[in-house]
C-alpha cells in the first residue's frame, strides 16, 4: 500500500508532499498511491510511550492489549511500552513474550513489554532479567512500576546487572515507609480533606539516592512519572554532573493539581498524586529545558467499580493515551520540534526502539501521525477506545485531533478512526 | 437552607447561627413531659453506620424520633455491606426506599460527598474518616455559647491529635466562621503542616500547652489513641500525658471562667485526668445532651420541617 500525503506540514514546516511506499518514507509516490489531502495537517514521527498499562494478562475487564493498542493508535502512538504489573506479573520470558505476541496480533502499535525488576514486584529477589532480554520480546526496560525498588542494595544490583545487555531500570520513586496509607499529595488540601498525605520528599529522597547509585556503578537510570519541583532540582544537578539519568513526566502532572481532590472523586486519584500549581510550573519548565526528557502517559485503565467508590478504596491511575498529545498542545502550544522530541524521538531512544522516533526523511520507517492542530474536541469518556472510562479530562475542550497514524506504512488510523 | 451537611465549611455564619438558635428551641422541648414534635412526620431518616459509634447513632436516632420521623438503622454489621456491597449500591437501595435524609458514619474520608452524588435526599455527615464531624462541632459551639454566652472573640484551644481528628477539623472551621480565635495544640507530629492555610487563617499553632492555657476561654481535649505511639507520633503514653494531658495543676492555669470539653470517648489518665473530667468546669455530659438538640435542629432545617 502506498500513500501520498498532499500539502502536509512536517513538524510545522511549509506544506509539502510526503510519500509512503512499502513501509518507508519515499521520495516519490507511485501511480495509484492513495492520496490524502493533508492541508493544514502536521506530520509528527509516531509517538512513543515508555509507560503504558495494558492490563493483559489479568485485568482484561479494564483493558486488553488490543483495546489499549487501539487507544494508542488513536492518540497518535506507533509504539508503547507495556508495564509489568499484570497478573501474572511480567517477570518471566514467558509472560513478556505473551504480551509481545498479543501486540503483534493486534497490529495497531508496536507493543514493547517492560519486564519486572523483581519476582512478583515483591522487591526481594531479581527476576530473570537476562532471560527476558534474550526472549523474543527483546526487553530493555525493567520496572517494578506501582512499587518502588526500595531496597538500596537490590537497586544497586539491578542497575549493575542490566549493563550486560544495555538495559535500563525505570524506577517508580516512592519511599514506601513515607507513604504508608497515602491517598493524595501532602499539603493544604490533604489537611483540609482529611486524607493521608503522600509527601513530595518520598519521591525526591529515592531519586536522590538512585542518581547517586547510578553514578557510583556507571549505569543508566530512568525515573518514572516525576511529579515534584524538588525532584526536578535533584535531576537537574545529577544531569549537570553527567549522571546517565533520564526522566518522564505525565500529561496529568503537567496540567492538573491536588485541588481536584476536593470533591473526593477518585477519577483524580493517581500515583504519584496530583501536586500543587508550583510543581506543575516546575515540571513544565523542566520539560522545556530537557531536565525531564519525555512525556509518558502512565495510561492506567481501571474498571468502573474500582473508581465508583470511596476515595480511599479506589485504585490509583488515569487514562492517558488518547488525550496525551492534546494536553501537551494545550500546555505548550504548537512547539512541534519539542513535541516530536519529548513524545517520540527521546522515548524511542530510551526504550531502544530503532525504527521509531525518526526524522521522516526518505528511507526511514514510515511510523508517523498526522495532527489537525486547529480542531477542538470535547473529551467524552464514552467515545474513548479504551475499555475503561477513567479519564480526568471529561468535559474539557482540548486542541488537536489525530487524523491519521501509520505503522510501518500501514494506516492504523484514518479520518480519526481506527482502521481495525 | 443548604441541602447537605458534609462539612462545617458548608455553613456560613448565618446558617450556623440559625442551627444553634433552632437547637435552643429544641432544647426547651426536652424539658416537657411529651418530648415529641410532629415536624418530620412521614419523613424517613436512615442512619447508615459503617463504623460502630453507639453514642452518635443513638443521638441521631433520638433526634429524628423526637421530630416524629421514621428511622431506619442500617449498620454495616448484619447487612449486605458485610457481604461486600459497594457504597454506591447501598446508596441506590436507600434511594429506592425513599430516604429523605441519610446520616452517614464511615471510616473513609469523603464518603458523604460520594453518597450525596448518588441519592436525592439530604446527606448528613456523622463522621467520615479523619475528615470531619460537623454535628459534633455544632454541639460543641452550642455548649460554648450556652456556658459562656458568646462565640465571637472566644479563645479556644484544641489539644491533641489534630492530624487524625475529624472533630478538630470541623471545630476549627465552624468556630472561626463564628468569630472565635482557635489555637491548635499538640506535639508537632500530630499537627498538620499547613493547618492554618488549609482550614482558616484565624488558626494558630502551639506546641506548648502550658503557655496557651492562661489565655483560653475553652480548652477542648481530643481523644488520643495509644496506638499512635507505635507509629512514633510520640514516645509513650506517659510522655504524652505529661506534656499534653490536662491534669489538675494545668487546669488551675486556666482563667476562672474557662470550661473544659471533650468529644468522648475519653482516655481517662491519658489526655485528661479523671478529676478534671468530673470537675464543674467540665461540660462533657452537657455536650451529650446538647448533641440531641443540635441534631434535631440540623434534621429539621435540612428537611424543611414545619
Amino acid at each position: 500500500m502506498a500513500y501520498l500525503l498532499k500539502d502536509v506540514s512536517i513538524l510545522g514546516g511549509s506544506p509539502t508532499d510526503l510519500a509512503i511506499v512499502d513501509g518507508v518514507i519515499a521520495g516519490d509516490a507511485p501511480e495509484g498511491a492513495e492520496v490524502i489531502d493533508a492541508t493544514g495537517l502536521v506530520a509528527l514521527p509516531g509517538l512513543v510511550d515508555v509507560h503504558t498499562h495494558l492490563r493483559e494478562p489479568g485485568r482484561e475487564d479494564a483493558e486488553t492489549v488490543e483495546t489499549g493498542s487501539r487507544a494508542a493508535a488513536l492518540g497518535g502512538y506507533t509504539a508503547v511500552c507495556a508495564m509489568a504489573n499484570t497478573s501474572p506479573v511480567a517477570d518471566t520470558a514467558g509472560v513478556v513474550e505473551q504480551v509481545w505476541r498479543l501486540g503483534r496480533e493486534a497490529g495497531l502499535v508496536d507493543v514493547q513489554p517492560i519486564g519486572a525488576v523483581t519476582i512478583g514486584l515483591a522487591g526481594k529477589q531479581l527476576a530473570e532479567l537476562g532471560a527476558m532480554a534474550s526472549s523474543a520480546a527483546n526487553v530493555r526496560i525493567f520496572s517494578d512500576d506501582g512499587f518502588c525498588v526500595a531496597d538500596p542494595r537490590l537497586m544497586r544490583r539491578a542497575l549493575e546487572y542490566v549493563k550486560a545487555f544495555d538495559g535500563v531500570i525505570a524506577q517508580h520513586a516512592e519511599e514506601p515507609r513515607l507513604t504508608e496509607g497515602a491517598q493524595m499529595h501532602e499539603g493544604e488540601v490533604s489537611t483540609r480533606l482529611g486524607l493521608t498525605g503522600w509527601p513530595a520528599v518520598a519521591e525526591e529522597a529515592i531519586i536522590a539516592r538512585d542518581v547517586l547509585l547510578a553514578e557510583h556503578v556507571g549505569s543508566r537510570l530512568h525515573v518514572c512519572h516525576v511529579s515534584t519541583a524538588g525532584s526536578v532540582e535533584v535531576l537537574r544537578q545529577a544531569k549537570a554532573r553527567g549522571v546517565r539519568v533520564t526522566a518522564e513526566v505525565t500529561p496529568h502532572h503537567l496540567l492538573l493539581t491536588d485541588e481536584l481532590a476536593a470533591g473526593y472523586d477518585p477519577v483524580f486519584k493517581v500515583n504519584p498524586p496530583l501536586r500543587t500549581r508550583s510543581d506543575v510550573e516546575a515540571l513544565r519548565q523542566a520539560l522545556l529545558d530537557g531536565v525531564i526528557d519525555v512525556v509518558a502517559t502512565d495510561h492506567a485503565p481501571h474498571a468502573v467499580q474500582d473508581k465508583e467508590c470511596e476515595w480511599a478504596y479506589a485504585r490509583p491511575g488515569m487514562l492517558g493515551l488518547e488525550t496525551a498529545l492534546p494536553i501537551v498542545l494545550s500546555v505548550f502550544g504548537e512547539k512541534w520540534d519539542l513535541i516530536a522530541d519529548r513524545m517520540s524521538i527521546a522515548p524511542a531512544r530510551i526504550a531502544g526502539l530503532t525504527g521509531h522516533g525518526g526524522d521522516l526523511s526518505a528511507g526511514t520507517p514510515a511510523n508517523l501521525t498526522l495532527v489537525d492542530p486547529s480542531a477542538r474536541r470535547v473529551v467524552d469518556p464514552a467515545e474513548l477506545a479504551s475499555r475503561s472510562r477513567n479519564t480526568p479530562y471529561a468535559g474539557m475542550t482540548l486542541p488537536g485531533r489525530i487524523v491519521a497514524t501509520f505503522l510501518r506504512g500501514e494506516a492504523t488510523v484514518l479520518d480519526g478512526k481506527a482502521v481495525k | 437552607m443548604i441541602k447537605h451537611l458534609r462539612s462545617a465549611a458548608d455553613l456560613d455564619a448565618a446558617t450556623a447561627t440559625l442551627i444553634l438558635d433552632t437547637a435552643a428551641e429544641m432544647a426547651a422541648l426536652s424539658g416537657r413531659e411529651v418530648k415529641k414534635l410532629p415536624a418530620l412526620r412521614g419523613r424517613t431518616v436512615v442512619n447508615l453506620f459503617y463504623e460502630d459509634s453507639t453514642r452518635t447513632r443513638i443521638s441521631f436516632e433520638a433526634a429524628a424520633k423526637r421530630l416524629s420521623a421514621d428511622v431506619i438503622n442500617f449498620s454495616a454489621k448484619g447487612s449486605s455491606v458485610s457481604k461486600g456491597e459497594s457504597l454506591k449500591d447501598t446508596a441506590l437501595t436507600l434511594q429506592a426506599m425513599g430516604a429523605d435524609a441519610v446520616v452517614i458514619r464511615h471510616s473513609a474520608s469523603g464518603a458523604p460527598h460520594r453518597l450525596a452524588g448518588w441519592v436525592d435526599g439530604s446527606v448528613v455527615n456523622a463522621g467520615d474518616g479523619t475528615h470531619e464531624h460537623p454535628t459534633q462541632a455544632l454541639l460543641d459551639a452550642y455548649t460554648m455559647r450556652s456556658r459562656l454566652g458568646r462565640l465571637d472573640g472566644l479563645r479556644v484551644a484544641i489539644v491533641g491529635d489534630v492530624l487524625h481528628s475529624r472533630v478538630a477539623r470541623s471545630n476549627v472551621l465552624l468556630l472561626t466562621t463564628l468569630g472565635a480565635q482557635v489555637t491548635v495544640v499538640g506535639p508537632p507530629t500530630l499537627i498538620p503542616l499547613d493547618v492554618a492555610a488549609a482550614l482558616s487563617s484565624r488558626t494558630r499553632v502551639s506546641y506548648d500547652l502550658d503557655a496557651v492555657l492562661p489565655d483560653s476561654d475553652v480548652v477542648m481535649m481530643l481523644r488520643v489513641q495509644t496506638e499512635r505511639m507505635q507509629d512514633s507520633y510520640f514516645p509513650s503514653a506517659r510522655e504524652y500525658s505529661r506534656r499534653y494531658g490536662l491534669d489538675m495543676p494545668r487546669m488551675k492555669k486556666l482563667p476562672e471562667h474557662a470550661i473544659v470539653m471533650h468529644p468522648g470517648p475519653m482516655n481517662r489518665g491519658m489526655e485528661i485526668a479523671p478529676e478534671v473530667a468530673d470537675s464543674p468546669r467540665s461540660t462533657i455530659v452537657e455536650q451529650v445532651a446538647n448533641g440531641v438538640s443540635v441534631r434535631m435542629a440540623v434534621l429539621y432545617l435540612l428537611l424543611g420541617g414545619k
